[in-house]
């Protein structure tokens, strides 16, 4: 068990946000990346969001950590405008991205050693290396590790510095289904016992379902919110459940709608 | 590392737990060979030349049959002489090669290609100054590679990291850089208050160039993803530039010190030879005015275990500061 303390939740507000890349092969031109995405995140409330790859999942959490601004709208966390990245935003990159110089528990440690506040919180190091099960590995160089390993580091390496709004680009996206369902449980544990407030960018709709309060699909080209889903399942959740099982089938009948919608509009 | 397919072949020992007979053999046979070849050539030597040389075969032939002995109960060393010993029998070869060439056939002109019984001599007699001008070429070497390590780290990661600083500073670096540090000797001269100052600014300033060259291009390839990973877990400008982007940068700074270090080389030897009145530079052309070859050939040897012991340690520190790195080419 990581510390009881409950971290104070506060809402995310996004607002009309609209966010466009110029295109490499055709200097001058601009591709609209997101259109007008308007939600809000309730304080402690687990959102995932889900669609097809290129819809720009990564391209919204990036303006809310604060790496890149919206072209219009706002984005705001509580009352306070998201002007650049805070530790109190956390961000697990779709990529591990743990600094190859770094042995495993260094990597952990970034955080605090950032905020410099390595000496007060020590101990902590050695809770979230447990949590993630890494232990052993503590001395190693990333290299060493696979995959999936990289990615629990990264994830221990983000919550290290308790943040009150964890973003969460595909974090179990690289390990397999037990690794997958039991780190599912821990974090939604560690998002209970602190109450954080958790955006979580998923490509698995059964884990969307198992883990959120609510659902955003987007779709692309450009990205918009095309509809959210209260999922109000008590927890801990079945995944046989019928009602889980409905669940699915009617997102997935969704997403396949508006995988076709959008070949027609393109095509 | 693998005993050579040759000692397989003879099938006396394919066994790991011991040395192939031919392997222990080589190199006493090759220190008899090269003393044969000696005795020889050097009946017109003088013996007082040879002297040394004879007790040098004496000894590397009692040390090759003690370490045979002795690699039977001592695997490590067994390792050890797996590996090395064919240079070595190479090495002691050549220089029985070396005798012919010189003593023996004279196919290279005397007095300026001495042979190795006559260099050995140089070595011996002439040991206290030339231990002297190693130690002034050290002190040197290391005052004027310090210095432009350190300014070339700080120039590096201040190009490699602010674009203003870039745009004013590369260009001055890319004019001024590619000048060899050897070319600003005469102006060095008039600028500096004495030789050895001006010497060791000029090795500076051939270490400076490329250790700045390669920092700066380290520090601004940083990947982009791990400076957002630093800032969105709070890091400021201090952690992004010494705990991002300059460890980063670490493999690329360690090609600017090897190359800052092949440069330092040439540039002391230069100023050695033309300013400063001491160090193996100058003890090279001191002796050559005196058509001492043998000294001058004592102190290339003297050089060549000088300047690779550096190289070698500059090698094992890079190993141990980039154990990280993944699939690192060791040379
Ligand atoms: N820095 C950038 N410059 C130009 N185009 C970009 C940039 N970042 C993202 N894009 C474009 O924006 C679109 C959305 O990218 P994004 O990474 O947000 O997608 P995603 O929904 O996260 O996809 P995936 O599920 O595959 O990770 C893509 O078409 C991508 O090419
Ligand atoms: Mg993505």
């Amino acid at each position: 068990m990581v510390t009881r303390n409950v971290v104070a939740a506060s809402a995310l507000r996004v607002q009309e946000v609209r966010k466009s890349f110029a295109v490499p092969d055709a200097p001058g031109t601009m591709r609209l990346v997101l259109d007008s995405i308007s939600f809000s995140v309730a304080a402690a409330e687990l959102v995932s969001l889900i669609g097809p790859s290129g819809c720009g999942k990564s391209t919204l959490l990036r303006l809310i950590a604060g790496l890149d601004f919206p072209d219009a709208g706002k984005l705001l966390v509580g009352e306070e405008k998201i002007l650049g990245p805070k530790a109190e935003r956390g961000l697990v990159f779709q990529d591990p991205n743990l600094f190859p110089w770094l042995t495993v528990r260094r990597n952990i440690e970034a955080g605090l050693v950032a905020r410099g506040v390595l000496q007060e919180k020590r101990t902590e190091v050695d809770e979230f290396m447990r949590l993630v099960g890494l232990e052993a590995f503590a001395n190693s160089y990333p290299h060493h590790l696979s995959g999936g390993m990289a990615q629990r580091v990264a994830l221990a390496r983000a919550l290290i510095n308790h943040p009150k709004v964890l973003l969460l680009d595909e974090p179990l996206g690289a390990l397999d289904a037990f690794t997958r369902m039991r780190m599912q449980d821990e974090v939604l544990r560690l998002w209970e016992n602190r109450r954080t407030t958790m955006l979580l960018v998923t490509h698995d709709i059964d884990e969307a379902i198992y883990m959120s309060d609510r659902i955003l699909i987007i779709t692309p080209a450009p990205g918009r919110i095309d509809r959210k889903i209260d999922i109000e399942l008590m927890r801990p959740r079945d995944r046989t459940s019928e009602s889980f099982l409905r669940l699915r089938s009617e997102i997935l009948e969704h997403l396949d709608l508006a995988g076709k919608t959008t070949a027609n509009a393109s095509a | 590392m693998k005993p050579v397919a040759g000692t397989n072949a003879v099938g006396l020992t394919n066994n790991q737990s011991t040395l192939s007979w031919l392997m222990q053999l080589a190199v006493p046979v090759a220190t008899l060979i090269a003393f044969g070849v000696h005795l020889l050539f050097a009946k017109n030597a003088p013996p007082l030349e040879t002297h040394s040389y004879i007790l040098l075969f004496w000894e590397i032939l009692g040390v090759s049959i003690v370490l045979a002995i002795a690699q039977t109960f001592w695997a490590g060393l067994r390792q050890w002489m797996r590996h090395m010993w064919p240079i070595f029998t190479a090495a002691i070869l050549l220089l029985g090669v070396w005798d012919a060439i010189t003593l023996g056939f004279h196919l290279l002109p005397l007095p300026y290609f001495p042979g190795p019984a006559a260099v050995l001599r140089s070595l011996i007699s002439d040991r206290a100054l030339l231990l002297d001008s190693t130690w002034h070429s050290l002190v040197l070497l290391l005052s004027g590679y310090t210095l432009g390590v350190i300014v070339g780290l700080i120039s590096g990661v201040c190009i490699g990291w602010s674009s203003s600083v870039r745009y004013w500073g590369m260009p001055l670096l890319k004019v001024v850089g590619p000048i060899p540090a050897t070319a600003w000797i005469p102006f060095s001269m008039v600028v500096a208050p004495s030789a050895i100052v001006s010497a060791a600014g000029l090795i500076a300033l051939a270490v400076w160039f490329p250790v700045t060259m390669l920092t700066a291009s380290g520090v601004s390839n940083t990947r982009a993803s791990y400076l957002d990973v630093a800032r969105t877990l709070g890091a400021g400008r201090a952690y992004l530039i010494f705990r991002v982007a300059i460890p980063a940068a670490v493999p690329n700074i360690f090609i600017g010190l090897f190359m800052g270090l092949g440069a330092s080389f040439l540039t002391l030897v230069v100023a050695e030879t033309v300013g400063v009145k001491s160090g193996l530079g100058w003890y090279v052309s001191w002796a050559q005015g005196w058509a001492e070859y043998g000294k001058v050939f004592a102190a290339l040897v003297i050089m060549a275990a000088f300047f690779s012991t550096i190289m070698t340690l500059l090698f094992k520190l890079r190993d141990r500061v980039l154990v990280w790195q993944k699939g690192m080419i060791k040379w």
